[in-house]
C-alpha cells in the first residue's frame, strides 16, 4: 500500500529534481550533457515531430544550432513542447534553458517578465486569409465577416483593435490549435482566418485548394519572432544570440553545410574568423573554436533551414525574411 | 501497544501523557496543523519570491481593466472588447450555467427515456439501447465533443444554407438561425398571465390533494393545470391583439443579419454533454426501476391499479429513492465536464476567463482560484438542492 | 397420449414439449419482437434505423475505406483514409519513444499485465509472492521506461500515445490508492481537525473539473516551488492527476469502510488492537475487497479523463493524433484519427467495465443470504 507514495518520491528524486541556473546556464548545460529547449506544440514548419520521431522546424533548428555550438552535436537537445499559456513559466522556472517558440518580441516580455530576446529568426505580421470566391481585395471590406482567430495570443487583441478602428463588426470563432483552425476554416465555419502571415501561408498550403485562397495586403501588426533566454546570464545570452547570428551571417557569406569544408581555405577573413580558423571567438564565448563550424556543418545556415522547413513544405516565400542585401530585414551584426 | 500495557500505564496514574487518548488525539492534530501550516508558509514564501522575481502582477485590479478581445457567444449580457475582464467573468459564468442547465434538462429527459427503453420487452430495442449506452460511456467525452463539432462543421455553408418554413429558419455550419421575437406594447401581460396560471395551478393542486385525502374524490389535476398554465397566457396574448413581431434573418454580405443564431460550438458541446451524461443516467434509471421488487408491482396489480398508476404511484416513487443520489453526481459531472468547452472554443468560464484572460494578464493564481471557486459554488448549490429533494422523497419511517 | 395419462402418479408425469407457439425460435420472435402492433412497428422502425446507420458506418470504415497506399492522394474511394494510422501507428502506441527501444515499453506492458493478474483474481496459487511482484512493479516500470544503469535514458517528454495514457492512468490510480486510504480513514476519524481537513480536501477536489487542476499543475506549480527546483511537465500532470483521483478513491474506499458492520470495529477493539493494527488486520482487508469494482470504475473514469492532458500540451493519444494531423501529408484526416482513438478507448474501457461487472456479481453472490 505504501508503494505508490514511495514511487512518487522516487520518481521525483530520480528523474526530475534538478538544481538549475545558479552559477551559469552554460555550465549546467554542459554538466547535464544536453540542452533543454522549449518549442511550440506542433506547429508545422516551426516545430513538429516527423514520422521518425524527430522534431523538425525553423525553431527547432535554432535549438539544434545552439546544441551544436555547445556540444558539436545537434541531437544533444531535449525538445520540450510548450503551450502558449505555460511557455514563460517553464523558462522562468529553469525547466528549459531557452525558448524558441515563435514568440513575439515585445517590451513587456523583454523588460517586465525578465527575459532577454536574443534576436529575430522570423519577421512576421498579422494578416488575413480569405477565399477568392468572396471577391474581397482589402481587409476594409470585411464588415460582418466570421473571423477564425487563435486564442491566447496577441492576435486576438490586434483583431479587436483593428475592427474597432475601422468601425466594422465581426463574429469571432476562437480556435485552440493551428490544426483545428485549418479544419474549421476549410469547412467554411469562418470567412476569414487571421494569424501571423507565416501561419497564413502554412495554413494555405494545407487547405483543400490552396490556389483559391488569397492573403489580403493589410498587415495589421508587427510580430518579430525570436528565441529568448532568462535575463541575467549574459554569457548564455551571448551564445544564443551569436549562434543565431552565425546562421544568418553564414548565409550572407555563402557558407553552407555542403561547401563549409572548402570554405575553411577561403581568402575572406570574415569567413575564416567565423569558422574558427583565425581568431579566438569561440574561446571568448566559453566554447571551443569550431563552434560556428559545427553549427553550419550540422544544422546549416539560415537559408538552408528556411528552405527545408518552410519553402519546401509550406511554400512560404522569403519575403521580408530575405537577407538585407536582397531587400529583406535580416541584418546580422558583423562578426569581428 | 497491547491492551495490557495500556491498562497498566493508565493504572499507574498516567506514566506518560502519550497513553491518554485525548492527549494523543490533540497531539496528532497539532502535528497535522503544524505540518500543514509549515507547508502553506513554504508555498506562500516561494510564490511570493517567484512572483516578485518574475515581475508578475498581483491583486484583482485586472478585473476592471479592459479585456480587449471579443467573445462570440454572449446571449444575455452585453459585451464588447472594451468591457472589463470582470465582465468577461460574468459572460463566461453565464455561458457555463447555460450549457450546464440545458445539458442537465436534456440529459435527464433522454436518460430516463433510454433507461425505460432499455427495459423494453422488445429485444431489438433493448439491445440497440444497450449498444448505444456502452458505446457512449466508454469513449472519452473530449473525443465526442470533437466529433460532434466535426459533424456540425460538415453542414452546408452559409451560401447553401438549408431554409425551413418559408425562409424564416436557416441551418448552416455557422449555426441555426431563428427569427428574433420583438415584443411590442402589451406583451408584458403574457408573462403576468403565465405567473398567475402557475400560482393558480399550484394552489389547485394542493386543494385537490387535500380533497382527495379527505373525501377520496379525484380531480383531473394534470389536465386542468395544463389548461391554466398554457391557456391563460394564450388568452392574454390574443386579448392584447398578438403584440409580437419577428425580425427575420437575411443573408447580407458574409453572414445572416438579424435574427438569433445558435452557434455550432454551443450545440456541439450541448449535444456531447447531454448524450454522454444521458448514457450514465439511463443506467441509473434502469438500476432504480429494477431495484423495486417485483412484489410491489404484483401487489399493486392485485389491488386493481391500472398499469400506468402502478408505475406512477408505486414503482417510480420507490425507484426515485435509489435514483436521486447517483443522479446528483451525474449532474455535477455534467457541470464540471462543460469545462471541456475549451477544446472547441465555446466561451465558457474556463475558455474565456480561465483561458484567454489568464493568458492576456498572466495572473494565473488569481484567475485559476476564481475559476475553481465558481465550480465549487455551483457544485455546492446543485448538491444542496439535490439533497433537499432527496430528503423530500426519502423513505419516511414511522 | 391422453389414454396413458392416468397411469402416472400425481406429479410424476414427464414434461410435455411446449406448444409450438410458446417455445422455440418462432415463439421467441413473436414474444420479443412482434407481441403487439405497437411492438411490431417499433421493431420495424428500429430495423430500418439500424440498416441506415450500419450501412453508412460500414461503407466509411470498411468498404469505402483505403487501407493500402502511400499518401493522402491514394484515398479515392470516398470512405475513411486509414493510411495516416498506418504511417504513424508507432507514434499512437509509443509517442516519440526511440524506435530502437520499443522492447522496453512492450516488456513493461507485459509485466504490467502480470502484475495486475494477482490483484484482480484471487484464486491463483502463491498469490502472496505475486503480490510482492505487483508491489515492486511501479519501480521496475519506471526504471525500464526512463532508463539508466546501462540503458539509454529516455526523457519523459518523448513518452506519448497509448504508452503515456497508460502511464498517466496507472500512476494516477496507484498513487491515489495510499492517499485515498489515508483520506478515507481521516474522513472517518474522531479527530475533528483531521476530519475537517480531509473533508475539505476531498470536497474541494471533487467540486472542480480536472482541467482546472491540470491548469493549476501546469501554470501554478512552478510558482510554488523554491528557486532552482522544477518538475518536468509529465510529473506536474501526474501530480494533478494523482491528487484528483485520490479524492475520488477516498470516497470509494469510504464506501467500503461504511459497509463493514460496526461489530467488526468493536470486535477489533475488544481484541485490544491499536487503531492501526485493527485497520490493517481487520477492517481494511475486508473493506478493500468490497471496493475493487469501485476502484476499477474509478480507473475507467480516470483513464478516459487522461485525454485532457492533451489540452496542456502532452502527447497522449489525442495529443499525438493532433501531431499526426498537423503533418502536411495528412492534414484533414482528423475524423479517421479520432475514430481510431475512440476505438482504442472503447475496447479497453468496455473490457474493464465488463470485468468490474463480473466482479460485482461475484462479490454479490458471496454476500447473498
Amino acid at each position: 500500500m505504501k508503494f505508490g507514495k514511495v514511487l512518487f518520491v522516487a520518481a521525483a528524486a530520480a528523474s526530475v529534481m534538478t538544481a538549475a541556473a545558479q552559477a551559469g546556464t552554460l555550465e549546467d548545460v554542459k554538466a547535464r550533457g544536453e540542452l533543454q529547449c522549449g518549442v511550440a506544440t506542433p506547429l508545422p514548419g516551426f516545430a513538429n515531430p516527423n514520422a521518425d520521431n524527430v522534431w523538425e522546424g525553423l525553431d527547432v533548428d535554432v535549438c539544434r544550432a545552439v546544441a551544436a555550438a555547445v556540444f558539436g552535436d545537434p541531437m544533444k537537445v531535449k525538445i520540450t513542447p510548450t503551450t502558449s499559456k505555460e511557455r514563460f513559466t517553464v523558462l522562468q522556472s529553469g525547466e528549459i534553458d531557452m525558448l524558441a517558440r515563435n514568440t513575439t518580441w515585445t517590451f513587456s516580455r523583454d523588460v517586465n517578465l525578465g527575459f532577454e530576446f536574443v534576436g529575430v529568426n522570423y519577421y512576421d505580421g498579422q494578416g488575413f486569409l480569405v477565399n477568392k470566391s468572396l471577391g474581397v481585395t482589402s481587409a476594409t471590406e470585411l464588415d460582418g465577416a466570421s473571423v477564425c482567430v487563435q486564442t491566447g495570443t496577441t492576435t486576438e487583441l490586434n483583431l479587436a483593435d483593428y475592427f474597432r478602428a475601422q468601425g466594422m463588426k465581426y463574429e469571432t470563432v476562437p480556435i485552440a490549435t493551428a490544426e483545428e483552425g485549418a479544419k474549421v476554416y476549410d469547412e467554411g465555419r469562418c470567412d476569414v482566418y487571421t494569424t501571423d502571415a507565416s501561419g497564413l501561408y502554412s495554413l494555405r498550403s494545407v487547405l483543400a485548394v490552396p490556389a483559391d485562397q488569397v492573403v489580403l495586403p493589410e498587415i495589421i501588426s508587427k510580430e518579430p519572432l525570436g528565441p529568448l533566454v532568462r535575463h541575467g546570464d549574459q554569457q548564455w545570452g551571448d551564445i544564443a544570440r551569436w549562434t543565431l547570428n552565425t546562421m544568418i551571417i553564414a548565409e550572407e557569406l555563402g557558407v553552407t553545410s555542403a561547401n563549409i569544408d572548402e570554405m575553411t581555405s577561403s581568402n575572406n577573413p570574415e569567413i575564416l574568423r567565423l569558422l574558427g580558423v583565425e581568431g579566438n571567438m569561440g574561446e571568448q564565448l566559453g566554447l571551443d573554436s569550431k563552434w560556428a563550424y559545427n553549427v553550419i556543418k550540422t544544422v546549416g545556415n539560415y537559408g538552408e533551414s528556411f528552405k527545408t522547413n518552410l519553402t519546401d513544405t509550406l511554400n512560404i516565400e522569403r519575403g521580408i525574411n530575405a537577407q538585407w542585401k536582397d531587400g529583406g530585414l535580416l541584418y546580422a551584426p558583423p562578426m569581428r | 501497544m497491547s491492551a495490557e500495557t495500556a491498562q497498566n500505564a493508565r493504572r499507574s496514574g498516567g506514566a506518560s501523557l502519550f497513553t491518554d487518548q485525548r492527549f494523543r488525539s490533540l497531539f496528532y492534530q497539532a502535528l497535522v496543523v503544524g505540518l500543514l501550516g509549515a507547508f502553506i508558509v513554504f508555498i506562500v514564501f516561494n510564490t511570493a519570491q517567484n512572483i516578485e522575481k518574475r515581475g508578475i502582477q498581483t491583486g484583482f485590479d485586472f478585473l476592471s481593466a479592459p479585456a480587449g478581445y471579443d467573445i462570440a457567444i454572449s446571449p444575455f449580457i452585453e459585451y464588447t472588447a472594451q468591457h472589463s475582464h470582470g465582465r468577461v467573468f460574468l459572460v463566461g459564468l453565464f455561458n457555463t450555467l447555460l450549457v450546464s442547465a440545458l445539458g442537465i434538462i436534456a440529459a435527464t429527459i433522454l436518460g430516463v427515456f433510454l433507461g425505460v427503453l432499455r427495459l423494453s420487452p422488445n429485444w431489438l430495442v433493448s439491445r440497440v439501447v444497450y449498444c448505444y449506452v456502452e458505446m457512449t460511456r466508454n469513449v472519452p467525452l473530449l473525443l465526442q465533443i470533437l466529433l460532434w463539432y466535426a459533424i456540425f462543421l460538415g453542414l452546408p455553408s452559409v451560401k447553401q444554407s438549408m431554409s425551413f418554413f418559408n425562409d424564416t429558419f436557416f441551418l448552416n455550419q455557422r449555426g441555426l438561425i431563428l427569427p428574433e421575437p420583438l415584443p411590442s406594447d402589451g406583451f408584458m401581460w403574457v408573462p403576468i398571465a403565465l405567473i398567475i396560471g402557475l400560482v393558480a395551478s399550484f394552489i389547485f393542486a394542493k386543494w385537490a390533494h387535500k380533497t382527495q385525502d379527505a373525501t377520496g374524490k379525484i380531480y383531473p389535476v394534470f389536465l386542468i393545470n395544463t389548461a391554466m398554465i398554457l391557456g391563460l397566457p394564450i388568452l392574454a396574448f390574443a386579448a392584447m391583439g398578438f403584440p409580437l413581431d419577428f425580425a427575420y434573418a437575411e443573408l447580407k454580405g458574409f453572414n445572416f443579419k438579424g435574427g438569433m443564431t445558435i452557434k455550432p460550438e454551443f450545440t456541439a458541446l450541448w449535444f456531447a454533454l447531454s448524450l454522454y451524461t444521458a448514457a450514465f443516467i439511463s443506467e441509473t434509471v434502469r438500476a432504480g426501476i429494477q431495484s423495486v421488487s417485483h412484489g410491489q408491482t404484483e401487489a399493486s396489480e392485485a389491488l386493481g391499479l391500472r398499469p400506468s398508476w402502478t408505475m406512477r404511484l408505486v414503482v417510480l416513487p420507490q425507484a426515485l429513492r435509489v435514483i436521486i443520489p447517483p443522479m446528483t453526481s451525474q449532474y455535477l459531472n455534467l457541470t464540471k465536464n462543460s469545462s471541456l468547452a475549451v477544446a472547441i472554443g465555446y466561451p465558457d468560464i474556463v475558455q474565456s476567463f480561465g483561458g484567454v484572460t489568464l493568458n492576456q494578464t498572466g495572473q494565473a493564481i488569481e484567475v485559476i482560484f476564481i475559476t475553481m471557486l465558481v465550480y465549487l459554488t455551483i457544485s455546492l448549490v446543485i448538491s444542496s438542492f439535490m439533497n433537499w429533494y432527496n430528503n423530500r422523497v426519502r423513505l419516511v419511517e414511522r | 397420449m391422453s389414454l396413458t395419462e392416468q397411469q402416472y402418479a400425481p406429479g410424476e408425469h414427464p414434461d410435455l414439449p411446449a406448444p409450438l407457439g410458446e417455445a422455440g425460435l418462432i415463439a421467441w420472435f413473436k414474444k420479443r419482437l412482434f407481441s403487439s402492433i405497437g411492438n411490431t412497428i417499433l421493431t420495424i422502425i428500429t430495423l430500418y434505423f439500424l440498416y441506415d446507420v450500419l450501412s453508412t458506418v460500414i461503407f466509411w470504415t470498411l468498404t469505402g475505406a483505403t487501407f493500402v497506399g502511400e499518401t493522402k492522394a491514394d484515398c479515392t474511394l470516398g470512405g475513411a483514409c486509414w493510411l495516416v494510422i498506418g504511417d504513424r501507428f508507432h507514434q499512437f502506441m509509443y509517442g516519440l519513444y526511440p524506435k530502437t527501444e520499443y522492447w522496453r515499453p512492450n516488456l513493461t506492458f507485459v509485466l504490467m499485465i502480470l502484475a495486475i493478474i494477482p490483484v484482480l483474481f484471487d484464486k491463483i496459487p502463491h498469490r502472496g509472492k505475486f503480490l510482492l511482484f505487483s508491489t515492486l512493479f511501479p519501480f521496475i516500470a519506471f526504471f525500464l521506461l526512463s532508463g539508466g544503469l546501462g540503458m539509454e535514458t529516455v526523457d519523459s517528454s518523448d513518452w506519448g500515445g497509448l504508452l503515456l495514457t497508460l502511464v498517466l492512468g496507472v500512476t494516477g490510480i496507484v498513487a491515489s490508492f495510499p492517499i485515498g486510504i489515508v483520506l478515507a480513514l481521516g474522513r472517518r476519524s474522531n479527530m475533528p481537525i483531521v476530519r475537517t481537513l480531509c473533508v475539505c480536501f476531498i470536497e474541494f477536489v471533487r467540486g472542480v473539473p480536472l482541467i482546472t487542476i491540470l491548469f493549476m499543475a501546469s501554470n501554478m506549480l512552478p510558482l510554488f516551488l523554491p528557486e532552482g527546483v522544477n518538475f518536468d511537465k509529465l510529473l506536474r500532470a501526474l501530480i494533478g492527476v494523482a491528487l484528483f483521483s485520490s479524492a475520488y478513491m477516498a470516497e470509494v474506499i469510504r464506501g467500503g469502510l461504511q459497509a463493514i458492520p460496526k461489530g467488526q470495529f468493536e470486535g477489533a477493539d475488544a481484541m485490544g488492537l491499536s487503531y492501526w493494527q485493527s485497520m490493517r488486520l481487520i477492517i481494511l482487508p475486508q473493506a478493500l475487497r468490497i471496493v475493487i469494482p469501485g476502484i476499477v470504475n474509478t480507473f475507467i473514469g480516470l483513464y478516459k479523463d487522461t485525454t485532457l492532458v492533451s489540452i496542456i500540451g502532452l502527447f497522449d493519444l489525442i495529443g499525438i493524433g493532433q501531431v499526426a494531423v498537423a503533418d502536411v501529408k495528412w492534414r484533414g484526416l482528423a475524423p479517421e484519427t479520432y475514430v481510431f482513438i475512440a476505438l482504442l478507448f472503447f475496447i479497453s474501457c468496455f473490457s474493464m467495465s465488463r470485468y468490474s461487472l463480473w466482479l460485482e456479481n461475484k462479490l454479490h453472490t458471496g454476500h447473498k443470504r
